[in-house]
């Protein structure tokens, strides 16, 4: 009989298979990788050259101006950190709730969120303008005489980023170690130094096991408040002002929300041509992408929702610049073009998902997935933006224009993001593979319950 | 474990009746080795739970009370700066940080309480000569009965396990295995 469950390893591979297969997976594909660090390390060169370029000169090279101070900068960093939502979520929330599905992909969502968290990270040390005192904003003993003013949002910023960052690479590289001692098994010579190293000497003996499952839960249990309480902490950064637009309490969930929506997109669209070119889909089947495409449409109605609670509580307010913003700026103003396609891809476009035909097409899907992206990248610049370029007093009303360097730096850090993948998926067991055994237990033990004469438990 | 002896088993339920076995006959210093956290075999081991709960829980109480103390030092007593007016104690705007103080000493606790409690990093022991024990990490199950055992004997163990279903017995450091 096959259970749901079963459709996520079909064929129930033996261990040594699923060893054999995962511990070095890129194997054939390593040409094609090949050409694609070349292409990435190239853009992060670039990239690299931009920031320099912007640390010597200033940020005057950036777009920036007066009534526009934060947009391209802030708006990548907010982006960025979104992304690395959704794969907390999958590796710390999944396993709480207990949710098999979330085995085969939640290592390739952990690096994901690793890597756009190194992102996020660069935009609020560079758009500092003098980015090398970035520790004045840390409480040290300084000689200055003042004191970070911790009543301030950007402050909350630092040690929320900071306490992510941490949170995220300890989980992640925990969740490793016993991966990496597979590979250190399997690999001869200064590879089987190496592995041996990061994997500290790990032996799969029952003594660490059982701390090993403690901290992996109790990491997750951390790491579980942690998606929340991060982007609310950034969504403060907005709402503790007092623009139009911004001084809003439906910031925190709102932001949370949109956040898990494009991480979850981001996780397709960096799944589906892994499995592809990896030759993966019977460890990340088309059930994983089922999931993934529902999580994505529930996070998208939810943004709509905030949407439109957002519109009605403007409306409602019946403050000037409020409904101002809302109903004349930001839908018929002069970034009006941008609004809308925001509204496409968050709120329409994603509706296509609840469809079957359509999650279960890898290139419709896929699409959406971008679209996604480019729709959630696009709010974070219009909240930004709009709101500033005509606050409250008209005669300060101004536009804003993004400079050559903005968007440089904007593809630049998704091309050093690609660059770090690609080699986490060259240098890293990225299958969780003593997960998966666990997990194809699981499956055979509650298949063989289920099947036991007068069970009534459903296939699950 | 410095010495002792090492049985291979084809899969953890094997595994696991022998380990139930041998700790009815008595034996009460084995150590398994497997490439998944089997439930079956660590209770049949009767491991005891992990103290690194609380552990996390003292950590994250520490760091939560030492990020709410650097913010009421700095910005209540050592320089209080009158911003609009506003309580001198600002204690919700202290919320945030607390928060994340707290859960930044805690997972660091949980990280580095794992490897203290499990005497890792550690990168090599006696077993790792056994040929055939890379298996452990892919698809070997293997259980380690310590030369100190009270219940321990040179040629009684052995055959314990060999009736218990072992594929195969070698004793540590390697010497010639078993027959």
């Amino acid at each position: 009989m096959t259970t749901h469950a079963e459709a996520l390893l079909p064929g129930m591979p033996s261990d040594a298979a699923l060893s054999e297969k995962l511990t070095a997976p890129v194997g054939p594909a390593q040409r094609w990788l090949r050409r694609s660090l070349v292409v990435t390390g190239a853009i992060t060169a670039v990239f690299l050259l931009a920031m320099i370029y912007t640390l010597i000169t200033g940020i005057g090279t950036w777009g920036n101006d007066i009534p526009v101070g934060w947009a391209f900068g802030i708006t990548n960093f907010v982006w960025w950190i979104g992304i690395g939502h959704a794969g907390t979520f999958i590796s710390a929330i999944l396993l709480l709730l207990q949710q098999k599905w979330r085995t085969s992909i939640n290592r390739i969502a952990e690096g994901m969120t690793l890597f756009a968290l190194a992102q996020a990270g660069l935009f609020p040390l560079l758009h500092l303008g003098r980015a090398w005192f970035f520790y004045w904003l840390v409480p040290y003993p300084a000689t200055m005489g003042v004191w970070p003013q911790f009543m301030s949002a950007l402050t909350w910023d630092i040690a929320a980023i900071s306490t992510y960052l941490t949170i995220s690479i300890l989980f992640w590289y925990l969740g490793t170690i016993p991966d990496f001692a597979a590979r250190r098994d399997r690999s001869r010579g200064r590879a089987r130094a190496v592995y041996a190293i990061v994997s500290l000497g790990w032996c799969g003996s029952s003594r660490h096991w059982r701390h090993y499952k403690a901290a992996q839960l109790l990491l997750a249990g951390l790491a579980t408040p942690l998606v929340i309480s991060v982007h609310s902490v950034v969504s403060t950064d907005f709402a503790i002002g007092v623009l139009p637009g911004w001084h809003s309490t439906i910031f925190p969930p709102y932001f949370v929300a949109g956040a898990i929506f494009s991480g979850f997109a981001m996780v397709i669209t960096l799944v589906i041509p892994i499995r592809r070119y990896l030759g993966l889909k019977a460890v990340i089947t088309e059930l994983h992408l089922d999931m993934l495409a529902k999580m994505t449409l529930l996070m998208g109605l939810l943004v709509t929702f905030s949407y439109i609670a957002e519109y009605f509580i403007a409306y409602y307010s019946g403050e000037w610049a409020e409904r101002h913003m809302f109903f004349e700026v930001r839908p018929l103003g002069p970034y009006a073009p941008l609004f809308w396609t925001m509204i496409a891809c968050n709120c329409v476009i994603p509706l296509a998902l609840a469809f079957k035909r359509v999650r279960a097409s890898t290139i419709a899907l896929w699409i959406v997935s971008v679209l996604v992206n480019v729709g959630m990248w696009i709010e974070r610049l219009v909240l930004i933006v709009t709101s500033q370029h005509r606050d409250f007093l008209p005669s300060s009303f101004g536009i804003y224009h993004p400079s050559t360097i903005d968007v440089t730096l904007f593809v630049g850090s998704l091309g050093f993001f690609a660059f770090l993948f690609l080699l986490l998926l060259r240098f890293v067991p990225f299958i969780p593979i003593s997960e998966l055994k666990e997990m194809k237990r699981e499956i055979a033990r509650e298949g063989a319950i289920a099947e036991r004469p007068g069970s009534d438990v459903a296939g699950v | 474990m410095p010495e002792g002896v090492l049985a291979e088993f084809e899969d953890e339920e094997a595994l696991a009746r022998a380990a139930h076995g041998l700790r009815a006959s008595g034996y009460r210093k084995l150590e398994a080795f497997m490439p998944f956290p089997s439930e079956e075999v660590l209770e049949a081991l009767a491991v005891p739970r992990s103290r690194l709960p609380l552990l996390v829980l003292i950590g994250a109480m520490l760091g939560g009370a030492l990020g709410y103390l650097i913010m009421w030092w700095t910005n209540v007593i050592d320089y209080d700066v009158d911003v609009a007016g506003r309580d001198p104690h600002p204690w919700p705007a202290f919320i945030p940080i607390t928060f994340e103080t707290a859960v930044l000493l805690g997972g660091l606790a949980a990280f580095i309480g794992f490897f203290a409690l499990s005497r890792l990093p550690r990168l090599w022991r006696p077993v790792f000569e056994v040929p055939g024990f890379e298996r452990a990490t892919s698809d070997g199950f293997f259980l380690a009965v310590a030369a100190d055992d009270p219940q321990f004997d040179a040629e009684q163990t052995p055959r314990e396990l060999r009736e218990r279903g072992s594929l195969r017995v070698v004793s540590f450091p390697l010497e010639a295995e078993v027959v």
